[in-house]
């Protein structure tokens, strides 16, 4: 159990102009669980690696409780590790697997056998703690591995992509099952993934990373709600928020001719985000081509085209759609981004009014 | 097809695989094809097997039977003795020291040319920068053929103009390569050595390579030491590897080095150490006792198929197929 810090983290590889990550500051508390997302090549995977000590740290320190760990060994850094591919010890029993970390700090036999059945009684792995892992499922081994990282009681764990190897219906299964241990330890956790729907259901608190930079850290629904920029609206969320140009005059917002609601802006143009559960379909409203519909059971997501711009609304009703929509705003409900930065612009929208009001 | 053999339909051991060749099925269900003309499939292998018997199995059996005869030196005849061969072989006090140095030989050589391959593989693969050009130095010498190996070696070890020897007089030792037994024996062994290493070091390093960098990871995790990650972790991956080199490496050691021995010891006085193989060529070719010689062959035979039977049996146990 400790608390984490890394501050301002840097990585550069030898040979390479540009670096992988930069100016990484994140504070996570003890117990907490912490969520890397981001598409591949975002660093994340990077940033991982560097606290565990499988990879060096270029600039910045880390801190695991009140140690800086730098220059200490990834076994010193009392942390534990879950690999996408589990990186099970092919050759050694599940009972062994387990026990391998905590035999090498020197624990007594009675103590290593204790804490292998615990876990073992934990994960339900009881049955199977005498075969080798190729005798194993996928989902057993993904406990296996959970079961080393638990046996060893570290003061962290680490989780890169653990889930990636396992079918749907396994994964969430064992998303939930992590979720309830971790919180069961209290250990603190740092988890690394690019399925912004595991990141949503498991983190304490997201951190979103781009390009090897923080876009936004923070709780999940508030990462959902208030995106920091239009990477993270449109990575975080499913289907992805819509992102639309569109320009404020003289005090409106319009888009494609259409007056979206009353803003307080100077003139210029924005990017407006609009979350497909915000936008229903209307007898009146901004007119949309309907290009495809998403059939997802409790509701589907008709995608479309407003002014040639795509945009993604939400409908529960079972009625065939007509070819040409109207859609409703709720001006409450809406993003507004700077075009060129990409990030959030905090502008006080006034008052509703009709959407379907020309100009 | 699955049976007690097999998981998944793939042959659990190297036993196994043997055991399905015995029972002439396919070592993978889905490797079985399907011929129509009952003839084509001996067609095809026709030349390997014709191959074989031509030079291995009419050899193996001419050998055996010349050796329950004794034949004329000039080749006019020759007369059936029964086992009078064997037991002269056996009961030559040349021939038990002969076979005492090949044992002596081929443990000293194996232990030596799989230590040197394996250290120099562990530390390859941890070499980032230049790598290639260390291998490719690393490999280059099992280019070298046999005699030429020994050729070289001999250079190294000459009486007059070896650099070896030089060495050995700063130290105020007469290295005297084919005169003096034990000199000649540290010859022999450091030639062999030389020659085997590189083609250990290639196999290694390709098992260590072949190890997932994520289980490595895991044990950097798991163990401060790294002796304690390459004899928990690392070696017990490599085991594959280095069973097939055992077995490569003794045989190495007991057939292949004939040629080493030949520049080595040819024409030299005295009583120098060589191998079985060696003293069955002599006796034959040189002391044109083509009976005695035959015999000897029949023995090594019988003692490497045993060998071979027994390092199948009982390490191959020890020996985890990933």
């Amino acid at each position: 159990m400790a608390h984490i810090t890394l501050k301002d983290v840097s990585k550069t590889y030898s040979g390479s102009a540009h670096s992988a990550v930069s100016g990484v500051d994140i504070a996570i508390q003890d117990g907490e669980f912490i969520v890397l997302v981001g598409p591949s090549g975002c660093g994340k995977s990077t940033l991982l690696r560097m606290v565990a000590g499988l990879e060096a740290i270029s600039g910045g320190q880390v801190h695991i409780g009140d140690r800086l760990v730098n220059d200490l060994d990834p076994a010193e850094r009392d942390i534990a590790m879950v690999f996408q591919n589990y990186a099970l010890y092919p050759h050694m029993t599940v009972r062994d697997n387990m026990a391998y970390g905590l035999k090498n700090r020197g624990a007594s036999r009675q103590e290593l056998a204790q804490r292998v059945q615990e876990a073992a009684t934990l994960l339900e792995l009881g049955p199977y703690l005498d075969r080798k892992p190729r005798a194993l499922s996928g989902g057993q081994r993904q406990r296996v591995a959970m079961g080393r990282a638990i046996v060893r009681q570290p003061a962290a764990f680490l989780f890169d992509e653990p889930l990636s190897n396992l079918d749907a219906k396994l994964r969430v299964t064992m998303r939930m099952e992590i979720r309830k241990l971790q919180k069961r330890l209290g250990t603190t956790a740092l988890y690394v993934t690019h399925d912004q729907l595991e990141a949503m259901t498991l983190a304490d608190r997201l951190v979103v990373l781009n390009g090897g930079q923080i876009e936004q850290i923070g709780a999940p629904l508030e990462v959902y709600r208030t995106p920091a920029s239009t990477f993270v609206a449109s990575f975080i969320g499913a289907p992805a928020m819509s992102l639309l140009d569109a320009h404020v005059e003289s005090g409106r917002l319009v888009l494609a001719g259409h007056q979206v609601a009353r803003v307080h802006a100077g003139d210029g143009p924005l990017t407006l985000g609009l979350r497909a559960e915000d936008l229903r379909i209307a007898p009146q409203g901004l007119p949309m081509d309907v290009e495809f519909i998403e059939e997802l059971g409790a509701q589907r997501v008709v995608y479309g085209l407003v002014d040639g711009q795509r945009l993604a609304v939400v409908e529960t009703g079972a009625k065939s759609i007509s070819q040409r929509v109207h859609i409703a705003i709720d001006p409450q409900r809406l993003h507004l981004f700077d075009t060129v930065s990409g990030r959030r612009r905090d502008i006080v929208v006034e008052q509703q009014i009709p959407s379907h009001a020309h100009l | 097809m699955t049976d007690a053999l097999t998981t998944n339909g793939a042959p659990k051991t190297m036993r196994d695989r043997l055991r399905l060749w015995w029972r002439a099925e396919p070592a993978h269900p889905m490797k079985r094809a399907q011929f129509n003309a009952p003839l084509a499939p001996w067609l095809f292998v026709l030349p390997q097997i014709a191959v074989v018997v031509v030079f291995f199995y009419w050899p193996a059996i001419q050998a055996v039977t010349s050796s329950f005869y004794i034949e004329d030196p000039f080749g006019f005849g020759a007369t059936f003795v029964g086992l009078e061969n064997y037991k002269t072989a056996l009961d030559s006090t040349q021939y038990a020291s002969t076979a005492a140095f090949t044992a002596f030989f081929c443990v000293v050589v194996t232990t030596l040319a799989l230590g040197f391959g394996l250290l120099l593989a562990v530390k390859a693969d941890k070499v980032i920068r230049g790598a290639h050009s260390y291998k490719t130095l690393l490999i280059a010498v099992y280019a070298i053929a046999p005699p030429v190996a020994g050729l070289i070696g001999m250079m190294f070890f000459d009486m007059h103009i070896g650099p070896f020897t030089e060495i050995a007089a700063w130290f105020g030792y007469e290295l005297k390569v084919g005169v003096n037994y034990w000199d000649t024996v540290v010859a022999l062994v450091t030639i062999a050595v030389w020659k085997q290493i590189p083609y250990n070091f290639i196999f290694f390093l390709s098992g260590m390579q072949s190890i997932p960098a994520s289980v490595r990871e895991a044990a950097l995790i798991d163990a401060r030491s790294g002796w304690r990650r390459f004899c928990d972790v690392t070696l017990p991956l490599l085991a594959p590897t280095a069973f097939f080199l055992l077995i490569i490496n003794i045989t190495y050691t007991m057939f292949d080095t004939f040629p080493i021995i030949d520049v080595i010891v040819k024409d030299k006085p005295a009583n120098n150490p060589m191998t079985l193989v060696y003293k069955v060529y002599l006796d034959g070719f040189k002391g044109n006792d083509i009976g005695g010689s035959s015999a000897q062959s029949v023995i090594l035979m019988i003692v490497v198929a045993v060998l071979t039977v027994v390092q199948f049996r009982f390490l191959e146990r020890r020996v985890h197929y990933g």
